[in-house]
Order: structure tokens, then sequence, then C-alpha cells
């Protein structure tokens, strides 16, 4: 294999592992905050320590979720050098924001939330746990509005004279910023971090109740993280329909994919699973109206006509034309100090195909296709997961608003198996958004193929394997203190009440 | 605001987070003492857990530091990070290793034991200021890349920026004069690691023995920093004419000093903080060294930095093709870009209050063995 799949597999690979921390730290940051804010109203001890062990469990993931996030800033430079010079000029901004808008302040008050108890006033210590959370969720913003470019770059123009894509005015950024792919992943992306942290905390819980251990504790913290999790899942459920009609309209080949839809058309059905269709309901779906045109993978490489009437040109079209960017692009680099004249002509032609350069790059039409299967059976597991966790997420709550849970073992053990499941859920909708739209690191403009650093196959392939080893040593390492502190428990006597 | 305003500006940023990158690993400097033998484990618990308040700081400037460079000057991102890979996927790991440890070392279940975790903060005690500083230290001897950006045209070799040799940033280890740089900084971090220690725990054993560091450490801290600097005034550095060509200047650097006395005060008021802050940490009974030498250690590497990209000098430069070498103006980012974060970075000065008020909050008391004896909030 060679070095771009290297490249691609150990990209994947951190990002995906960062992505089994992050939304835990999203999610037990709210519900850890909650509690303390009900200890800081009630003084009642009970909810410090409650408060208090969930941020034990919060510190052990939180060290690991830093420790991959770094990886993953470094690896843009270290393994997507072409990537990094090509669309560093809007890239960079949101990362370096992010730094010191967000992290620091995560960093700043997670010292005070972790050892700050007896040194802080209570009020301080509770505003510096609501600013941890508040961090991460800042930060979690900024590299959405990353990623968010990536899927829809809007706000920037190629440069023929630095070779990049650049902001295209000041207010551009503004576009950027409010970029609605952005906006909508993250709010999906964090309230999916809710979800995970109340699945989390349901989970561990019910673990309590089947013990017949901390049964206060247990059911508070159930209703608490429970409640948090259906917000969660409701917002995640939102924030996903606006998903779906931004992919509907930047990204119709990742809708495709995601469909498995080889021929699209008007009042396009819903596959629900093979055999299984709603009439109608994709087209609603994507365009929120039933005879709303959908183009399915053939239509999008044979060419076709979109919803506003604009006239898509086939996939080999616009590889023609992106060949001709790039000759052009050729042409007025080596005559722009001798020939003013071509220069210009060749600058002409380029900025007349410009937009198709990223095809340029293509060798043949099918490579824009992105694995279908993959895409397709993620996409259905996302969604079902997500509808199964809410559900177990609601009948937990009422349940232990009855207090009938410790009885209902069924449903406790069910909660606590959807522990794994929540994860399953949060990678399956990272593999739909980003499989899904291979072949390009950002749409339309740059393909994985030309984004890469100039490095041998063996030398990322070396990484990679040092990096598997490590990630899997933190997980089992992380899983075993997690498994102990839960084991040990809350600091609350009686244990058995 | 013009473009090159810009431009001098963010370096100017970068050459602030560089030094205060460079103070803040005290942290890294101060976990070499968990291999001291002559402290106790109760005594190493002390060392650890003041470190273990800060390190997300200097971490999160690291990070700061790597994402500013990344949107400022985004052609040393590519060409540095892709083409130096292991140097920086060395660092990585270090930094990797440490932002568990803290949290891992201590607890049931953790596979590696105390002691492995421990090695791993010393490991990136010693390895972090060493290839921080020996990056730094190849501004000014080069390094062995090409940047051609009409490669992008080419599908058989799409990349710009390239690496001239399989090492892929290993060679720097034989560049000597940047090698003198990353010792100079393993000593230098040693010594605020000791002030510093000095400055927020308290115990007897603690203090004698920091004291004693300082003392040991400054004798090969100004070793190497005395060559490193002489060297630099006597080599031949990289100069950028007005139209952007690159060529050799003898004794550029020496000139740019000369040439720019802002900087030269810098280095030399940074140079005697440091001296002062060693010597009250060597040779006296006060705990404030640190207020001392960190500071000064945040001036000298900006004037490290100044000299590396001010006056018109390629702050990036290549052997192998001068003309690929960086500069501030063709390895930037776009005006706007640059504009927009300008107004972002005047949030900076409210980000250091909170973290100061934060700090001193934190800090009032002094770290004592009955603090972390009797307490559970702790690594």
């Amino acid at each position: 294999m060679d070095v771009v799949i290297w490249s691609r597999i150990q990209f994947a690979m951190t990002a995906a592992y960062h992505w089994l921390f992050v939304p835990l730290t999203l999610g037990l940051a709210l519900v850890m905050a909650v509690m303390e804010t009900i200890y800081f109203v009630k003084k009642d001890e009970f909810w410090k320590k409650t408060a208090r062990f969930w941020m034990k469990l919060f510190a052990v993931n939180f060290a690991v979720g830093i420790a991959t996030g770094i990886i993953l800033e470094f690896e843009f430079g270290t393994n997507w050098s072409n990537y990094s010079w090509f669309v560093g000029d809007m890239f960079g901004a949101p990362l370096a924001i992010e730094g010191i808008l967000a992290f620091f302040m995560e960093a700043t008050f997670f010292a005070v939330m972790f050892f700050g108890w007896d040194k802080v006033s209570p009020k301080f210590h509770l505003v510096s746990t609501w600013l941890t959370g508040i961090g991460a969720t800042v930060s979690a913003y900024w590299i959405l509005v990353a990623n968010g470019w990536m899927q829809n770059p809007v706000g920037t123009t190629f440069n023929p004279d630095t070779v990049r894509s650049e902001m295209a005015s000041a207010s551009a950024f503004w576009e950027v910023v409010s970029n609605p792919v952005a906006v909508s992943k993250f709010f999906h992306s964090v309230t999916s971090g809710w979800v995970t942290g109340g699945v989390f905390v349901v989970g561990v819980s019910a673990w309590y109740l089947l013990r017949g251990r901390q049964k206060k504790f247990a059911t508070k913290s159930i209703l608490i993280g429970g409640l948090v999790g259906l917000v969660g899942s409701a917002a995640v459920m939102i924030s996903g329909d606006a998903s779906g009609v931004h992919a509907a309209e930047f990204q119709p080949m990742k809708l495709a994919a995601a469909e498995g839809l080889r021929d699209g058309g008007r009042g396009a059905a819903f596959t629900i699973v093979p055999g299984i269709r709603i009439p109608k309901m994709l087209s609603f779906l994507a365009t929120h109206d039933f005879n709303g045109y959908v183009p399915g993978i053939n239509d999008i490489l044979a060419g076709y006509t979109d919803n506003d009437g604009n006239e898509i040109p086939s996939v080999e079209e616009k590889m023609r034309r992106g060949r001709v960017a790039l000759d052009a692009l050729a042409t007025y680099r080596s005559l722009r100090d001798s020939n003013p004249e071509a220069a210009a002509q060749a600058r002409a032609v380029l900025e007349e195909n410009v937009q198709y350069m990223g095809y340029g790059h293509l060798s043949e039409p099918e490579d824009v296709v992105p694995p279908v299967g993959v895409v397709f059976w993620a996409f259905r597991l996302m969604i079902g997961l997500g509808m199964l966790l809410a559900l177990v997420l609601l009948l937990s709550v009422w349940f232990a608003w009855k207090d009938r849970l410790p009885q209902m073992r069924w449903l406790l053990w069910t909660a606590l198996l959807c522990i794994p499941l929540v994860y399953i859920c949060g990678q399956s909708g990272w593999v739909v958004a980003e499989v899904g739209r291979q072949p390009w690191t950002i749409q339309g403009l740059l393909p994985v193929n030309v984004a890469i650093s100039s490095l041998s196959a063996g030398a990322v392939k070396t990484t990679f394997f040092v990096f598997l080893g490590v990630f899997a040593l933190f997980l089992i390492i992380e899983i075993r203190i997690l498994l102990q502190a839960i084991r040990k428990g809350p600091e609350i006597e009686p244990e058995n009440a | 605001m013009t473009y090159e305003f810009l431009q001098n500006y963010w370096w100017v940023l970068i050459s602030l987070l560089g030094g205060l990158l460079v103070f803040l690993m005290f942290v890294q400097g101060a976990n070499l003492q968990l291999g001291n033998r002559a402290l106790d484990d109760t005594q190493k618990r002390m060392v650890l857990n003041s470190t273990g308040r800060k390190w997300e700081l200097t971490f999160t400037t690291l990070v700061t530091f790597g994402g500013a460079f990344f949107a400022s000057f985004p052609l040393f991102y590519s060409t540095s990070f892709g083409g130096a890979y292991w140097v920086w996927i060395l660092l990585l790991f270090t930094f990797v290793f440490q932002a568990v440890s803290y949290e891992f070392q201590n607890k049931k279940g953790n596979l590696l034991g105390k002691k492995g975790f421990r090695a791993a903060l010393m490991v990136n005690g010693i390895l972090a200021p060493f290839l921080v500083g020996t990056a730094v230290g190849t501004f000014f001897t080069g390094s062995d890349f090409t940047v051609d950006k009409l490669a992008i045209t080419d599908p058989s070799s799409p990349v710009i920026s390239t690496w001239g040799n399989g090492w892929h940033g290993l060679d720097a280890l034989a560049q000597q004069h940047a090698v003198l740089l990353g010792l100079t900084l393993v000593f230098l971090t040693c010594i605020l690691g000791a002030l510093y220690i000095l400055n927020n725990v308290e115990e007897g054993t603690i203090e004698n023995q920091m004291r004693r560091t300082v003392r040991i450490a400054a004798i090969p801290f100004l070793f190497f920093f005395l060559a490193w600097a002489v060297w630099l005034c006597l080599r031949s550095g990289f100069a950028v004419d007005a139209d952007g060509t690159v060529r050799m200047e003898a004794n550029k650097y020496l000139h740019n000093l000369l040439e720019m006395p802002v900087v030269l005060g810098m280095l030399l008021v940074g140079v005697v903080l440091v001296l002062w802050g060693i010597y009250q940490g060597a040779f006296t009974s006060s705990r404030k060294g640190i207020w001392f030498a960190g500071p000064g250690t945040v001036l000298v590497v900006m004037a490290v930095f100044f000299l590396a990209g001010f006056n018109g000098t390629a702050y990036y430069p290549s052997n192998t093709d001068l003309q690929s070498s960086l500069t501030l103006s063709n390895s930037c980012s776009s005006r706007f870009t640059l504009q927009v974060m300008f107004w972002v970075s005047l949030l900076i000065p409210f980000v250091l209050a909170y973290i100061v008020y934060a700090w001193r909050a934190m800090d009032r008391k002094k770290i004592t063995a009955k603090e972390i004896e009797g307490t559970k909030d702790k690594y």
C-alpha cells in the first residue's frame, strides 16, 4: 500500500480514537456541573460527593483526550503537508483561535476544579467546573468550524501567485465561522456528547443498582445523567436533520452513498434497510419537499440539473476542465515574469476553470464515489442505535423517577450494555461524515492523493503501528483505572442505602 | 494595517508564545527531580503535584504555539512538520506520554507502574527541551529541503515541500550548532524547574536539593549558551534582499544584533535576569529566583526569534536551495487571515489575566508535606 493509504489510515485511527474520549468529556462535564450546582444551591454533602465521583472518572478520560488531540494537530503538518499549505491560510486560523480561546480556559479551570476544593471558594469552584465544560464546548466549535469548512469550503478563493486557497475578504471569515455545515455539525457533535455522557452515567449507575449498592447515588445520577442524555438525543435528531439537508446541498455524493442511491430522481424513496422503503421520504429529508430532486451516484457521474435549475456538469467534464485549470496554472507560473501578456491569458483560462481544479487531480470519474457499503451501513447503524439509546434513556429516567428501577433488572442490564453501543453510534456518525466525502480532503478542491507529505510509505507505516500500540495501551489502562474507580465507588455512607 | 506590519506582528506573537513555552517548560525541568536519589517518595510526590497543577498550561502553550504558527506561517508548518517528520513525531510522543502520566502514574491497574510513568515524565523532561531547542537551532544553520509550488500541478509528485534526505529531521542532530541550542535548553529548563519548585514547595530537603541543582546545572547551561551565542555571531547567515532573493552574508546575525538595538537590549536584559534568578536560587535564601529567570527566559527567546526573522533574514533557511528558504513574507498567511487573527489576538491579555488570577488563587499557600499526605486532590 502506498503513502496516501497509510496517511489516511493513520489519521482516521487518530481521529476515531480521539473521538472515544471527547464525547464523554463534553457530556460528563455537563452532568457534573449540574450536580455541583445542586450542591451549591442545597449545600447537601451528598451532591458534592456525587459530583466528585463523576469528576474522578472525568479526569482519567480527560487526560487521554488531551493527549490525542495534540496528535491530530501535529498530523496536519507531518502527514498532510500539501494540505497545510494549500488551505493553511483558512484552516490554521480556527485552530489558533481554539488554542487561545478554548484550550487555556479548559486547562486553567480544570486544574482549579481538580485541585481546588480546599483552596478556592465554593463559588469560584463552581464557576471553574462550568468553565471547564464551556472551554471544551468552545473548543469543539472551532475545530468543527475547521471541519465544516473542509466539507463546504466557503469564503476562500484560489490565488495562483501563492498557489493556495486564501480568505477572500476580511468579512469572509464571518462566512467561515457561520458556515451552516459547521453550525449543524457543532450542535450534532456536542449534543451527541451529551448523549454519551448520559448513557455512561446511566449505565454505570445501573451497575450499582444491579449490585444493590449506592441506591440513592445511583438513582439520582440516573435522573440527572438521563435527562442530560435525553435533551442531547432530541437535539441530535434536530441537528441531524439539518445535516441531511446540508449534505444534499453541498455534498450530494455523500448523501447518495449514505442512501446507496444509484439512480436518483424526484420523489426519491428512503431506504430503511434494503427492501424496506418509505416512498418520497428521501426527497423530503434532503430537500424538505416530497417531490424534490435527489441525484443518485450515476446522476452525479453523468451530470444533472439541480433543484435551483443549475446544470451540473458530468464528472468527466469537471475533470477535463480541472486539467485545463492545472495546465493554465503551470503556464501562468512559468510565464509570469518573462511574458506578462501570455501569463494574463493563462490566468484568465485558469479563472474560468478554477472551480473544478481539484477534479484535475483525479484519474477516473469513479474516483469521486466513496465506499458505498461502508457509508450506507454506518448511517443505518448510527440512526438505529441513536433511537435505541434515546428509548433506553427515556425508560431509565421514567422508572428512576417512579423509584421502580432497582426491580427492573432487564432494563438495568440493557442500560449497562448501552455503554459500548453509544460509542459505536458516535463512531458510525463520523464514518458517514468522513468516509462519505472521499476522495476529498477539501470538498471539490483537494483530493487525498495530493494532500499528503513527501514521505515513504514505510515511515508512515512505522508511526502508524507505534501509535496503534500506544493507543491500545492507553485504552487498556484507562479502562482498568475506570473500572477500579467504579468498583470502589463514591465515598457515600452507608454503601447499601 | 499594512501587510508587512501584520507579518511582523505575528512573528512577534509567535516569538512571545515561543518564549512563554520555554519558560513554562520549567514543568519538564522540574520533573527531572523524579530521578533525584536524595528525595524520598513523599518529596518526589510533592514535586509531581507541584508541576501537576501547571503541566496543562505548558501543554496548551505548545498546542497554541503550533496552531498560531500554522495559522500565520503555514508554509513553515507544511515544510518543517512534513519534512522534519521524525523530530516532530518524537516530540509528539514524549508529550503524549507526559499528558497521561500524571493521571495514570499513581493509579492501580496502570500496567507500567509508578516507575514506568515517572520515567516517561523524565524522558519528556530531557527530550522536549532538547528537540525544541535543536529545531529552533536550525533557524540559523539551515535545513535540507526544497519548496516548489508548481509541483502541485504534477500528478506524479504533487508535494510542494520536500525534504532532501531520508533522515527527515534527524539530520539536525548532525548540525552541531543547532544541537548546542538543544543542550542549552535542557539545562535552562532544569534550572527553571528547580527555581519553580523552590518557589512553590516548602520543604527542607527539597529546598537544599533545588539550590544544589541550580548550582550544578548553571555551569553546563552557561557553557552551552555562550558557545552557541559566540558561534552565532561568527557564522554567516541567510540574508533576504528587497526583491526577496536570499543570499549568504558573513556575520549576518551579529549585524542583526547591532542593527536592531532593541533586540540587543532585550537579549542583554534577559540574560541578566536569568543570571540574577540563578544567583538568587543558588547562593541566597530567596525563593523568588523564578520570577527573574522566567521573564528573562521569555525575553531571550524572543530576541533569538527576532534575530532569526527580522532585519531581512530568512528564518527557516534551506541549505540545499537558498531560494527555497522561508522568510516572513513568503511563508505567511494572506493579509485578511492575519488581520482577522490580529483582532482575535487582542483577547490574549484577557486570557493571561484569568490564568494569573487562577494561578494566584491556587498557589496562595505553598505545597507542604502535610498537604500532600492529607489531601485527596492529588496525583
